[in-house]
């Protein structure tokens, strides 16, 4: 039992099954009907071309470079809980840039909307990096404080700057033709997937070839043993993956403005930022397993949405199954953890027997 | 009275009545601290408290939403126990994953004890509760001593949570364990009992500072109503430095801060209100700078 909880893939399966089991329940209890709210759920991912390619992978791309993000700052030990706020920032910068591509090449458009929505991430999360630096400051809180921020000044953007032009609704305008990503044939697929799925190899390469992808994960499995063996410089090896995790972010809302929503609104995000969290840990930071994570959850929010029509269930609900999946995660990290420490006592007792 | 005097009256009354969840959430969440705790969740505690208060007053009154959100809020602090100190998973992310939790819960609950119409829902709030003699000061009295039951609630925990601390023998035990859980455990401090018992507690805070918002604010209950003063509430504990007073202070400083907006409306003053749905948040980064160098954090926080 201990050893299976060392494997990434039996804990998964274990943690999604307890996902879903308390979800049932729990809708059981608030009244609901779980076997109908459960189909809705597969059905709003799964059952058709459609829910597939427009609902599922679609929502799968925020969630993986978002995941990404948050993996790359967890890895070193830094928890950007922040990733929310650094997406709404990026899709400012996205849609502000977006909007005046108008007859710009296609290239140029879409890479300056992207590069804008990357600084936009490091900008955003640059307050948090110098605060932790300078002051101390939890990089939790900060970043988490940041998103309700954020969220501020989309709702300013909306209103103010960036307000559409008959200044009616609460949205921007449309972004240009030319900073529009190109969709997959008879569907809202867009060409995000491909960047989306390239990172995280990009990633996982970095992670596992590179001098960087070692320091990282020696600080973050250690930053006192990282500092005292004088090789790497812990506070720097920090400050760079919250700079990177955060340029995940707002780029991943620079690819939602140019390849889904073309325009900017409140909400544009339902809780992706949080959502990601769970998706990093899920995969236990591993860039490739994001990838698998992504689209898991993707799912679910594409379920999400299904259960909502179909069966009359709120789409938050699932962030119960999501938050049941992180729990038991954790759980069998400790438990996996402290069966090895007992091997590794025993042998020790063994030895010295 | 005069024109100033009235509107500073307003001021002030609307600054503790804002300040009173966040006092009562970080009054909690101190107290956690103290026995080296960091309770993510205490958001989610809130907001549980929230829906729970709702659903309470609606069945039998607010004294019965009172006593639903504390309950709620505790159960929320013993999932949260239960995994951090029971099992030790990471702090921060189970605080994080109960939070989570608990706005899928209340969106699903709520809208299924509520419906989904909008604004179906509307609960008797609890009236202000004029104090005889000190309400009659000139410009304060109106302000500080007209005010919900569960402010004076908030106001009397500050002593009682001073005393609990400082002069007591769970307060001592308390500190040390999360100053050094080894070195309590050695000297024959239940650090794990210790530790359960003071986030509980603040969960019950947590949970009564949901009740507040519900009952004696907005009077109804919507989605994420909470909106980050659980995470504000734990930069509120910063910056009073762990300690009760400091505590209280600060909390009255954000009620402050945010009571600006109604000062500038009744001067006729035209500011983008989004700068003050950002005040609090842009206060507490700018608090924690400046307090985190100065204030020492219990030893052993979120170990």
């Amino acid at each position: 039992m201990s050893k299976l909880l060392g494997r990434p893939l039996v804990v998964g399966a274990l943690a999604l099954a307890a996902g879903f089991l308390v979800l049932a329940l729990g809708l059981g209890l608030a009244g609901y009907d779980p076997a109908l709210s459960l189909g809705a759920l597969w059905r709003g991912a799964f059952g058709s071309w459609y829910a597939l390619s427009s609902a599922t992978l679609v929502r799968a791309v925020p969630l993986i470079v978002l995941g990404l993000g948050v993996a790359l700052a967890f890895r070193a030990g830094a928890l950007n809980i922040g990733a929310e706020g650094q997406f709404y920032a990026g899709a400012i910068a996205a849609t502000w840039v977006g909007v005046h591509a108008v007859g710009w090449p296609a290239p140029v458009a879409v890479g300056a909307v992207w590069v804008a929505a990357t600084v936009a991430g490091v900008v955003w999360i640059g307050v948090p990096v110098l605060l932790k630096l300078r002051f101390g400051v939890l990089e939790v809180i900060s970043t988490l404080l940041l998103n309700f921020v954020a969220e501020a000044a989309v709702s300013y953007a909306v209103t103010g700057p960036l307000q559409e032009a008959r200044r009616v609704y609460p949205e921007s305008d449309p972004i240009a033709e030319a900073a529009r990503l190109p969709l997959l044939h008879d569907s809202r697929l867009h060409a995000g997937l491909g960047v989306a799925l390239l990172l995280a190899v990009a990633l996982w390469l970095l992670f596992t070839r590179t001098a960087w992808g070692f320091r990282l994960r020696a600080v973050g499995l250690g930053p006192r043993a990282a500092e005292v063996s004088g090789r790497i410089p812990v506070k720097r090896v920090i400050a760079g993956a919250l700079l990177w995790s955060g340029a995940f972010a707002g780029l991943g809302g620079g690819i939602e403005i140019s390849g889904v929503t073309y325009r900017l609104f409140q909400n544009l995000s339902p809780g992706y930022g949080f959502t990601a969290i769970a998706v990093a840990l899920l995969a236990r930071l591993n860039p490739l397993g994001v990838i698998a994570t992504g689209l898991l959850f993707g799912a679910l929010e594409a379920g999400a949405q299904g259960m909502q029509r179909e069966a009359g269930v709120p789409a938050v609900a699932v962030s119960v199954a999501e938050a049941v999946i992180i729990l038991v995660i954790l759980l069998a990290e400790v438990l996996a953890r402290r069966a090895t420490e007992r091997s590794v006592a025993g042998l020790a007792a063994e030895e010295a027997a | 009275m005069s024109d100033g005097g009235a509107i500073l009256t307003g001021f002030l009354a609307a600054a503790v009545r804002i300040s009173t969840p966040l006092l009562l959430a970080a009054t909690g969440e101190m107290i956690n601290e103290r026995a080296g705790v960091i309770n993510l969740g205490v958001e989610g505690a809130m907001l549980a408290g929230a829906l729970a208060s709702a659903i309470g007053a609606a069945a039998g009154g607010p004294w019965l939403g009172v006593v639903a959100a504390v309950l709620a809020g505790v159960a929320m602090a013993g999932l949260f126990s239960a995994a951090a100190i029971g099992a030790r998973t990471d702090q921060i992310i189970t605080g994080t994953a109960v939070t989570l939790l608990a706005v899928g819960l209340t969106g699903a609950i709520y809208r299924r004890a509520f419906g989904s119409g909008g604004p179906g829902l509307s609960l008797p709030t609890m009236g202000a509760v004029p104090i005889p003699g000190l309400r009659a000061i000139p410009v304060i009295g109106p302000a500080l001593f007209e005010q919900p039951a569960l402010t004076y609630v908030g106001w009397v925990l500050v002593p009682i949570a001073w005393w609990f601390l400082f002069r007591s023998w769970w307060g001592l035990a308390l500190r040390a364990t999360g100053e050094s859980a080894e070195a309590a455990r050695a000297s024959g401090v239940p650090v794990r009992r210790v530790q359960t018992l003071a986030t509980l507690g603040g969960g019950a805070l947590a949970g009564l500072a949901g009740a507040t918002l519900v009952l004696a604010q907005v009077g109804t209950f919507a989605e994420k109503m909470t909106a980050g003063r659980g995470f504000i509430a734990i930069a509120i504990v910063v910056l009073g430095r762990w300690h009760p007073v400091g505590v209280l202070l600060a909390a009255l400083f954000f009620g402050g801060a945010n009571a600006l907006q109604y000062a500038f409306q009744a001067m006729g003053l035209s500011v983008p209100y989004q700068l003050f749905l950002v005040m609090p948040y842009a206060l507490a980064l700018l608090a924690l700078a400046g307090a985190v160098g100065r204030a020492r954090a219990p030893a052993g926080l979120g170990r």
